[in-house]
């Protein structure tokens, strides 16, 4: 795509259809830089909804009736819309949960409880979310598997000489966050991928803060999981999305029971159903797969290339003005390097929560906190952090108002 | 709006700059530690009761130091309330809730700063029911 093409991101349009960016709070309009935590929603996504449930809302699978059949077809079709949109081979890939947390819960119990034993290894990064991070550590305990940590340098990337040594024949599944959501990193997933493979180990990737913001492509990867939220991507709360390949999903136990996954039930014997219904038992979050399916429909309109830069050209130019300030501490890789749209900073002598009290003085919206990463905070040294993190629709204008914000925080705390 | 957010009055800054009784008791009656695990921020907090023969009530705090690290409000409600408890009974300490630490700080807290605010009241609190046999927590946490 040619600069141009990028440069044509009719952001002032984009903000059009977010009523929510309009909104003042003491007469100053909002200035949302949480958008690693959830993004806001548009228009169509909204509409999309609000059209399920005043024309076509019904419980889906099981019905015979007119209204059923619509709602079967579009919760069907949103699987079908999200394969497409990560290159998955069909809807038997692509499982809705809840969020990412579940996905990874989902593969956890299924296969980890299952397939685990003392002796296995489970192979994490430092930079692990709690969602994954957690999950492993408390499946290598009921399980007897150990969990290592693939070590990341002083620029906040992965140690991949340690990667090597860590991933050996008792692997059994490498866990990587594609996106670091606190230092922004671009993780190396494919070759982490590739390292697992060559062990027979599998490969579990947390993309909730790459699908947002990036193209991806599962089979490019080469990932035999993949999952990320609906939230994170302009789409609804409680939808989520796990990705597996097909072979690995038939082989799979359900991690939850049901009606609705079931081939045949007797009193004393069940047999499950089709791939993805298998693991999606009871009724579905039906209005989030509409919503989730419109989202999909909403970045591929604007491209996902587009996006990306976008908010790289926000994280660097962030990353610059911040680091002018010269007693702003940043996170992660160094400006200009592939980098996710965030930027984790601290300001000198000033603890992130009251920065960002300070901020939202301003109508700065951003997080404070360990943004569920507590051991690579430790890691750090500090005890939390504040957060920028940008969207489609952030701008430049924007970040200048969160780097002026500071000086209020200075002279409070001088 | 701007600078002088209404949180961060001058009586918060001041406590946080310059906390009082900021440090560690030589003989503690009893001593306790908790944190606020969303913020990061821990507090310890000593307390030394009247003894027997110096007053007329032994359940009266003589004296109290804390120490720590945190946001302004977390250190800075430490520091008041180190000044406030002098003087006060076990029974006056643990009559205190979040309205009364709030009344202390004198500004208004936001919602997702309350924990920040209640940490050391909390602490002292759990302290005294420890000393008194009816509690058994090693730590406090504001998550409970």
């Amino acid at each position: 795509m040619s600069s141009q093409d990028l440069e044509s991101l009719d952001v002032e349009g984009i903000r059009q259809q977010f009523p929510i960016l309009q909104r003042e709070f003491d007469g100053q309009q909002v200035v949302y830089l949480d958008n690693a935590a959830t993004t806001q929603t548009p228009d169509p996504v909204v509409d999309a909804m609000s059209d399920y449930y005043r024309q076509y809302n019904a419980n889906v699978h099981r019905g015979i009736h007119h209204l059923s059949q619509e709602a079967s077809i579009a919760y069907e079709e949103a699987h079908d819309r999200v394969a497409e949109f990560i290159n998955a081979d069909g809807r038997e890939e692509v499982i809705f949960t809840k969020n990412t947390t579940e996905s990874e819960n989902l593969l956890a119990y299924s296969w980890g409880l299952n397939e685990l034993e003392p002796g296995d290894e489970i192979v994490l990064t430092e930079m692990e979310h709690h969602a994954s991070l957690v999950t492993w550590q408390q499946i290598g305990k009921r399980t007897g598997a150990d969990v290592k940590y693939i070590r990341i340098d002083d620029s906040g990337r992965l140690d991949m000489d340690h990667a090597r040594d860590l991933i050996t024949d008792d692997t059994e599944i490498v866990s990587a966050v594609h996106v670091s959501n606190t230092l922004g990193t671009v993780n190396p997933v494919g070759e982490l991928t590739d390292l697992a493979h060559e062990h027979g180990a599998l490969s579990f990737i947390d993309g909730a803060q790459a699908v947002p913001n990036r193209p991806v492509d599962v089979e490019e990867i080469g990932a035999d999981f993949y999952a990320f939220s609906g939230h994170k991507m302009a789409g609804p709360t409680g939808i989520g999305v796990l990705y597996g390949k097909q072979e690995l999903l038939e082989d799979m136990e359900p991690y939850l029971y049901g009606g609705g996954m079931i081939r045949k039930v007797t009193f004393e014997e069940s047999t499950w159903g089709e791939l993805p219904w298998k693991f999606e038992p009871g009724t579905p979050p039906i209005a989030e797969a509409v919503g989730l399916h419109a989202a999909v429909d909403w970045l591929e309109d604007i491209g996902m290339d587009r996006i990306r830069a976008h908010e790289q050209e926000l994280a660097a130019y962030a990353y610059d003005r911040l680091d002018a300030e010269g007693d702003v501490e940043i996170y992660g890789p160094e400006a200009g390097s592939d980098r996710g749209g965030l930027v984790s900073f601290n300001l000198e002598g000033v603890h992130a929560h009251d920065l960002t009290s300070i901020l939202n003085d301003h109508t700065v919206a951003v997080r404070a906190g360990d943004h569920c990463t507590q051991p690579l905070h430790d890691k750090l040294g500090v005890p939390a952090s504040t957060r920028a993190s940008f969207y489609v629709y952030n701008t430049r204008e924007e970040v200048d108002k969160l780097v002026a914000a500071l000086d209020d925080a200075r002279q409070l705390f001088a | 709006m701007g600078l002088g957010s209404d949180m961060y009055r001058q009586q918060i800054l001041d406590h946080y700059k310059n906390p009082r009784n900021y440090g560690e008791l030589e003989d503690p009656t009893f001593t306790h530690v908790g944190e606020n695990p969303m913020c990061g921020d821990e507090i310890r907090i000593d307390v030394k009761l009247e003894e027997d023969g110096e007053s007329d009530d032994e359940e009266t705090i003589k004296q109290v130091a804390f120490s720590g690290d945190g946001c302004a409000i977390s250190q800075a409600s430490a520091s008041m309330l180190s000044k406030e408890l002098q003087g006060k009974t076990v029974e006056e300490l643990l009559e205190m809730d979040r309205d009364d630490v709030i009344d202390m700080l004198g500004v208004d807290i936001s919602p997702m700063r309350v924990k920040c605010a209640v940490l050391a009241e909390k602490v002292a609190q759990d302290g005294a029911e420890i000393h008194r046999g009816e509690l058994d927590v090693d730590k406090t946490t504001t998550e409970d």
